[in-house]
C-alpha cells in the first residue's frame, strides 16, 4: 500500500507563511477593536477569529487533503452541534424581553 | 489441507510484523491504523469543543445581559499580555506542524528540537498568564470576598457607576475560561515533554509517528480556543 501513503504535509515555507498570516490577523483584530464600528465590532472580531481558526484547522491540522474523509464529517458535525447549542440558547434569551 | 492452513496463517502475520512493528494485527495496513487513530483523536477534540462551548455559551448570554459591566471589565484586562500570548501560541502552532513534518521525514534531532521549542513556548505562555493573574489579584479583580471594581472612568476622569456584581460575573467567566485553557496548556506541555523524550529515544519512524500527529492536533485545538478567547475577553468595546 506504499502508493497510498499520506503526503498531506506542505513545505516549511508554506507553514511559516500561514503562521505569518495568523500573526498579521492577530494584530489586525487588536487594532480594529480600537476603531468604533458600532455594532460591527464584535462581528469583525469573530469573523477574524473564525478565519484564523479555519486556517489552523485546514492547514495545520491537515483536514484539507486528509486521506480519511470521515474526519471532515466529524469536524463539521462538531461545529454544527456547537452552533445548535449557541443559536437555540440565544433564541431563548434574546426573545424573553417581549413579555 | 491441514498443513497448508497452518503454514498460511502465521506466514501472513510474520510478513506484517517484519514490514512494520508498530502495526497492530487488527488493522489491514499502516494507513488504516493511522486513519483510525486520527478519527478517534478528532472525536475527542469534538468533545473538547462542546466542553468549552458550554462556557462560551454562558459568556455570550451574560455578555448580552450585562454588556456595560462586561465592557468595563474587559477594558481592565492587559491587552499587551493577551496579545503577546496570542502570538506565542501561534508561533508554537507553527513549531508543532514543523515537528510533524520532521517526524514524517524521519529527522529525529530536528523533531526533538521543535518539540522542545514548543514546550518552551507553552511555558512562556503560562508564565505571562501567571503575571496577568498576579495583576488581577493586586487590582482586587479576582471574584470573591475581596472583589472590588470601581475602575470605570469617562474622558473627563469622572467615575462611571458599574454594577460590581455584574463585573464580578465577567471576571468569574474570565478566570473559568482562561483557567481551563491554562490547564489544557499545562497538560499539553506535559504531553509534549513525553513526546520529546520518546522521540529522542527513537520511538518514531517515518512509517509510525501517530502520537506526534495526534499530540499536534490537541495543541492546535488549544490554540484555536485561545484565538476565540482573546477577542471575546480582551477586546470588548475598546474604542470607547
Amino acid at each position: 500500500m506504499a502508493e497510498h501513503e499520506e503526503h498531506t504535509t506542505h513545505s516549511q515555507g508554506f507553514y511559516i507563511g500561514i503562521g505569518a498570516i495568523l500573526l498579521v490577523l492577530t494584530v489586525t483584530t487588536a487594532l480594529v477593536a480600537f476603531v468604533n464600528l458600532g455594532p460591527f465590532n464584535p462581528v469583525v472580531a469573530l469573523l477574524i477569529a473564525t478565519i484564523k481558526a479555519t486556517l489552523v484547522v485546514l492547514f495545520f491540522m491537515h483536514v484539507k487533503g486528509a486521506t480519511e474523509k470521515l474526519t471532515g464529517v466529524v469536524v463539521v458535525s462538531g461545529f454544527f452541534f456547537l452552533a445548535i447549542l449557541l443559536t437555540l440558547s440565544l433564541a431563548d434569551y434574546l426573545t424573553r424581553s417581549w413579555r | 489441507m491441514h498443513d497448508s492452513q497452518s503454514t498460511a496463517g502465521p506466514a501472513t502475520v510474520m510478513q506484517y510484523e517484519t514490514e512494520n512493528p508498530a502495526l497492530r494485527h487488527h488493522f489491514a495496513d499502516a494507513q488504516q491504523q493511522k486513519n483510525a487513530a486520527s478519527l478517534g483523536m478528532w472525536l475527542f477534540l469534538v468533545t473538547e469543543i462542546m466542553f468549552f462551548g458550554g462556557m462560551f455559551c454562558a459568556y455570550l448570554i451574560y455578555r448580552l445581559m450585562h454588556f456595560n459591566a462586561f465592557a468595563a471589565g474587559s477594558q481592565q484586562l492587559n491587552i499587551w499580555m493577551g496579545g503577546v500570548n496570542t502570538a506565542v501560541l501561534i508561533v508554537s502552532s507553527v513549531t508543532v506542524v514543523l515537528a510533524v513534518k520532521a517526524a514524517e521525514a524521519g529527522k529525529r534531532k530536528v523533531l526533538v528540537g521543535y518539540l522542545v521549542v514548543t514546550v518552551l513556548l507553552g511555558m512562556t505562555f503560562l508564565v505571562i498568564k501567571g503575571f496577568e493573574y498576579a495583576e488581577k489579584f493586586e487590582k482586587h479583580h479576582v471574584p470573591g470576598p475581596t472583589f472590588n471594581f470601581t475602575d470605570k472612568f469617562d474622558d473627563n476622569g469622572k467615575q462611571i457607576p458599574v454594577n460590581s456584581k455584574e463585573a464580578e460575573l465577567f471576571f468569574s467567566l474570565y478566570f473559568a475560561m482562561t483557567g481551563m485553557h491554562a490547564l489544557h496548556m499545562i497538560i499539553g506541555c506535559g504531553l509534549f515533554t513525553g513526546l520529546a523524550i520518546l522521540a529522542w529515544k527513537g520511538h518514531y519512524t517515518p512509517t509510525y509517528f501517530t502520537p506526534i500527529e495526534n499530540g499536534g492536533l490537541y495543541w492546535h485545538l488549544v490554540d484555536i480556543i485561545w484565538i476565540y478567547l482573546f477577542p471575546l475577553l480582551y477586546l470588548i468595546s475598546r474604542h470607547s
